[in-house]
């Protein structure tokens, strides 16, 4: 078939460094990949290309790239698959990170945010004398984030880094949670203290891009919430993303509903003045457009089952230690 | 066209005339709406955080009276959608966790039915494959020309996709722009349209999203958009009510762009007085809209 590729091209060494596309037109297999074709490209048409490939049988993570707008490893993208989005096949870098030329971007950010999550085991004690034995369910939470290849496919459709580049990331995160959930590590807690931290993982918009353009099938964003979850179980309580969920989940035990009023006001922290004065200047525009939340709110006549079910659950985690990870 | 109707906490709340809108627009459309008044909160994605079995047998609890009433099941907000659709997913893997979810409604004398599932759909999937396109057409009573309109999806209702029934309706990231063209509209496609509109950190980390609200609304205003149409009511929130706070992180000057529900925009187009649809209570001014019906 023939495949029509649109390459955004940079090269830092030329004058004219504005990034640009080019138009290359090849007759490729049907079943052929768009590494295959962006190497064909390379090795017959235009040597001037540049990209980051080695295994080809998407392990190595090198690959990642944007495909016709969503980051995808080029060797796990068969041309024909594409055929349904429009004949041509934009070929992008991958975003959120420098590009250094063509489709060949910086991943130095991307290997300093992984760093910066400590991703090493952190034991207490002398090692044991053999191996360090675990029961298989203990690890069967770590699956999905054991699975990363780290090739930066969610770093470059996050919606966060796109306006914040301190965000850590959904792929720092999910290593994070790699180490929160493994039985053999000793540092938990100071752990989930680090990654509380602005820029950490309440700085995630759960917008789960990262969810849908994982060619591993790793959930980063699943990853961010268990994260949040074990944060909340460990009484790390001060911040604003923690006080929001138990806020939330306190209203809706109360009400059956969530209680839009009370809300901010409570994620803020229930004796920080200051920060529930910052929400005093939107209340008179929602008051005029009819739109504040009642201030004593509708419980739903159900309410008292809702409260059984929050109890059950709490009751149940105590009982069989659900939700903790060890 | 018969469904259980969940409204979500925020149709109820700070966003009033999405409800008022949605239940004036239904009848004329020919949806037939039971409501679930004694339905509760989905956790929107946050009761999850805490836990995630408390948060399914929630969802469980309204399923539980839709399968009762055997009806499928509505809801207004692309938020409540996701949620409902993540939590049927996992009870459906996982029999297990459907049974301890049933326990916990036993003595409400509820069950839902995990197995058999429940069809749960937005209103915006309701409108495209149960009325239809052509049908939704022939009600135009007052075919919007001239009203050039942006689509804002909200994110759980475009992710993940397998989750969400794309496997089968493979083009339900695409029907708010035909529905925007089904009422006559002026289509505008804007960067960021598919993307986040940053409620969700709005009070973790305020700049960030503002920013990325002003960073669609000025690509939309960029493109001429006399407003956007959005099916979730926390991306109205966000874009609508924080757009003053926004303005200041916005590449264009004059940031001034419109939010409309998506009953809203039907209603209009049906014919129906801007009023009773409640279009006048926005934090943004509504009258660019107006002038160009």
């Amino acid at each position: 078939m023939q495949v029509n590729l649109k390459v955004r091209r940079y090269d830092p060494e030329t004058p004219e460094t504005e990034p640009s596309y080019r138009n290359y037109s090849v007759e490729m297999p049907e079943n052929a990949t768009v590494l295959d074709t962006l190497i064909e490209v390379r090795e017959y048409h235009d040597g001037t290309l540049s990209l980051r490939c080695s295994c080809r049988s998407a392990i190595c993570g090198s690959c990642a790239m944007r495909i016709n707008g969503k980051a995808r490893l080029a060797c796990k993208t068969q041309v024909g698959s594409l055929v349904k989005d429009g004949g041509e096949i934009v070929v992008e870098p991958a975003g959120n990170l420098p590009v250094i030329k063509d489709l060949v971007v910086d991943m130095a950010p991307f290997w300093s945010k992984v760093r910066a999550v400590d991703p090493w085991l952190k034991t207490d004690g002398p090692p044991p004398e053999r191996e360090y034995v675990v029961p298989n369910e203990s690890m069967a939470a770590l699956g999905e984030v054991m699975n990363c290849i780290m090739c930066g496919a969610c770093v470059s459709d996050c919606t966060v880094l796109e306006v914040d580049q301190s965000f850590l990331g959904p792929a720092a995160l999910a290593k994070a949670f790699r180490f929160v959930g493994d039985p053999r590590d000793d540092a938990q807690n100071g752990r989930l203290r680090a990654y509380s931290q602005p820029s950490g993982m309440w700085d995630c918009t759960r917008c789960n891009y990262c969810v849908e353009v994982c060619p591993k099938d790793v959930k980063p964003m699943e990853q961010i919430m268990k994260l949040r979850s074990e944060a909340v179980h460990a009484g790390i309580k001060n911040n604003n993303g923690s006080r929001h969920t138990l806020s939330f989940v306190d209203l809706v035990d109360t009400n059956g509903r969530l209680d839009e009023f009370r809300l901010p006001v409570f994620t803020e922290g229930k004796f920080n003045l200051i920060g529930q004065l910052s929400y005093l200047p939107s209340a008179p525009r929602m008051l005029r457009a009819g739109k504040m939340p009642p201030i004593f709110p509708h419980k739903i006549p159900g309410v008292k089952h809702v409260k059984r079910i929050f109890k059950y659950f709490e009751q149940n985690r105590t009982k069989a230690g659900e939700g903790s990870l060890h | 066209m018969r469904y259980a109707f969940w409204p979500g906490c925020v149709s109820k709340g700070a966003a009033p005339e999405l409800y008022q809108s949605m239940v004036r627009v239904a009848p004329e459309l020919g949806i037939e709406l039971e409501e679930l008044y004694d339905g509760n909160c989905t956790g929107a994605g946050v009761i999850s955080e805490h836990s995630m079995e408390t948060a399914d047998a929630l969802n469980a609890r309204n399923f539980a009276m839709a399968q009762r009433m055997e009806l499928p099941l509505i809801n207004i907000c692309s938020t409540c959608q996701g949620v409902q659709s993540l939590a049927q997913d996992r009870m459906r893997k996982r029999p297990e966790l459907a049974a301890q979810v049933n326990a916990s409604l036993a003595d409400e004398g509820l069950f839902y039915d995990a197995e058999k599932g429940l069809e749960v759909k937005n209103f915006l999937w309701v409108l495209v494959e149960d009325l239809g396109l052509d049908k939704l057409k022939s009600m135009v009573k007052k075919p919007l020309t001239g009203l050039k309109v942006g689509p804002f999806y909200g994110c759980y209702i475009l992710r993940p996709e397998n989750i969400l029934g794309m496997d089968e309706h493979n083009e339900r990231d695409h029907y708010l722009e035909y529905v925007i063209e089904a009422l006559g509209c002026t289509l505008i496609t804007y960067e960021g349209q598919d993307k986040c509109c940053g409620f969700p950190i709005l009070t973790i980390n305020k700049k960030n999203s503002l920013t990325m609200a002003a960073n669609h609304l000025s690509s939309a205003q960029e493109e001429g958009a006399d407003c956007l149409v959005t099916p979730c009511p926390l991306c109205h929130l966000n874009l609508d009510a924080q757009q003053p706070d926004a303005a200041k992180y916005a590449s264009v000057n004059g940031l001034e762009v419109p939010i409309l529900h998506l009953p809203q925009l039907i209603g209009l187009a049906l014919g129906m007085d801007p009023k009773e649809l409640r279009v006048d209570r926005h934090v943004v001014s509504t009258r660019k809209v107006l002038a160009n019906l």
